[in-house]
């Protein structure tokens, strides 16, 4: 339990997705303007990372990873090249399920997010999750917890985001800097104040 | 003709690149740039699949069902991205290694996808591949330019050929760590745009509040 914990503060503040990986960073600085709209963008990512994660865990350990083929009788075929392609079906799938029982079940939800949905398929966060927990080879229990705390983790950063940029159309800044400039530097004064989190130790 | 495919390929270096100007590609671009030698891998890497997705795409855009497009496109990229991936550890382990998650994520680098849907879906095979190529030389460049910055100030080399001897190997240049460091990447880009927009004062963006100055009477 003790581990599991530690590995969702790492994932949330330490190793944050958004901030010291740069993933999700196009969604990041496009849809970051307006704190409403950056808290439902942020709130479907960890939707979708906490399942995807988890799912692509799954089809890791029971289909792709070597030897893994054995409850079928084949025990030495390695599979893992597929893992990309299998990986990103899996994440344009289940973002496609989830729109339609969104739709079907929780009309509010699905109005209040719908146009964010079909953006998140190519969000790099989301693929670069299920590749850190292979590279990391986690098992299960860890990748529920890293999909949720790190989908957390990159909401979190771009409310925060979306916050300093709200107040920051209204100061005076240099015509060159203007809107994309400016966005870059304020991201990398956020990523520097996560850094000092790295110090804490678990 | 000719002349209009020259324009192709230059146009997204300064003009319309795809990273200062359209914000396509910056989500894998800037974790792989603290050393120049990685960086330059994975523009060629972002280059190749750029082009050849692009190619494919539209060899066969007649044929995709508008509905499932996204899927279509998003196999065709995958398996060069797969293709990539197998070549750098066949003959590049070590790059493939310190590269880790981010070849993967050439997947979902938003300029393959942005050029396949905006451009392949639209033009024919060649300039489609020529746009690709322009694409992904306009990211390469920017990349590059971070990669120079980082390494040479970060770590006083170059494709880790050492230029400025560091004060730890007797030499007397003090590193600048915090260049090697993530955040740095976002100043140097936040920087480069600056410049870019102050040399070609077009792509300025608007203001969305006018800041009230005072006449004087």
């Amino acid at each position: 339990m003790e581990a599991l914990l530690s590995l969702a503060v790492k994932a949330i503040f330490v190793e944050n997705l958004a901030l010291s990986f740069f993933l999700g960073m196009c969604t990041f600085i496009a849809v970051s303007k307006k704190i409403s709209t950056a808290i439902g963008l942020g709130i479907s990512v960890m939707v979708v990372q906490s399942i995807t994660v988890p799912a692509n865990n799954l089809i890791l350990t029971y289909l792709l990873a070597p030897g893994a083929l054995s409850w079928a009788g084949f025990a030495d075929v390695d599979l893992t090249f597929l893992g990309l392609i299998s990986y990103i079906g899996v994440i344009a799938a289940l973002v496609q399920i989830l729109e339609m029982v969104l739709d079907k079940y929780f009309p509010p939800l699905y109005n209040a997010l719908g146009v964010f949905l079909p953006l998140i398929t190519v969000n790099c966060a989301i693929l670069g999750g299920s590749l850190f927990m292979v590279e990391r080879s986690y098992d299960f229990a860890e990748s529920v917890t890293y999909g949720i705390s790190s989908g957390f983790g990159w909401a979190l950063a771009i409310t925060a985001m979306a916050g300093v940029r709200e107040k920051l159309k209204y100061s005076d800044i240099p015509d060159g800097l203007q809107g994309l400039g400016i966005t870059f530097i304020t991201a990398g004064l956020m990523a520097l104040a996560f850094m000092s989190f790295s110090g804490v130790k678990l | 003709m000719a002349h209009k495919r020259r324009e192709m390929l230059i146009d997204p270096l300064v003009d319309n690149n795809p990273i200062t100007l359209q914000v396509l590609g910056i989500c894998s671009a800037l974790a792989v740039t603290s050393s120049l030698q990685v960086a330059f891998v994975m523009a060629i890497a972002v280059t190749l699949v750029t082009a050849f997705a692009s190619l494919f795409i539209s060899m066969i855009r007649s044929q995709i069902p508008g509905s499932i497009r996204i899927i279509v496109q998003m196999v065709i990229i995958a398996s060069l991205v797969i293709l990539v991936d197998q070549v750098l550890k066949a003959f590049a382990y070590e790059i493939s290694k310190t590269l880790s998650v981010f070849v993967g994520l050439i997947i979902t680098n938003c300029i393959v996808m942005g050029r396949a849907e905006a451009f392949a879906m639209k033009n024919g095979p060649i300039d489609s591949f020529i746009d690709g190529v322009g694409n992904g030389l306009g990211y390469g460049l920017i990349l590059m330019l971070v990669g120079v910055i980082r390494e040479l100030f970060g770590s006083g080399s170059l494709f880790g050929v050492t230029i400025l001897e560091t004060v730890n190997n007797g030499g007397w240049y003090v590193p600048n760590g915090m260049l090697l460091l993530p955040p740095s990447a976002f100043f140097i880009i936040g920087l480069i745009i600056w410049a870019f927009r102050t040399w070609k004062p077009g792509q300025v963006e608007e203001r969305e509040y006018k800041i009230q100055t005072v006449e004087a009477h």
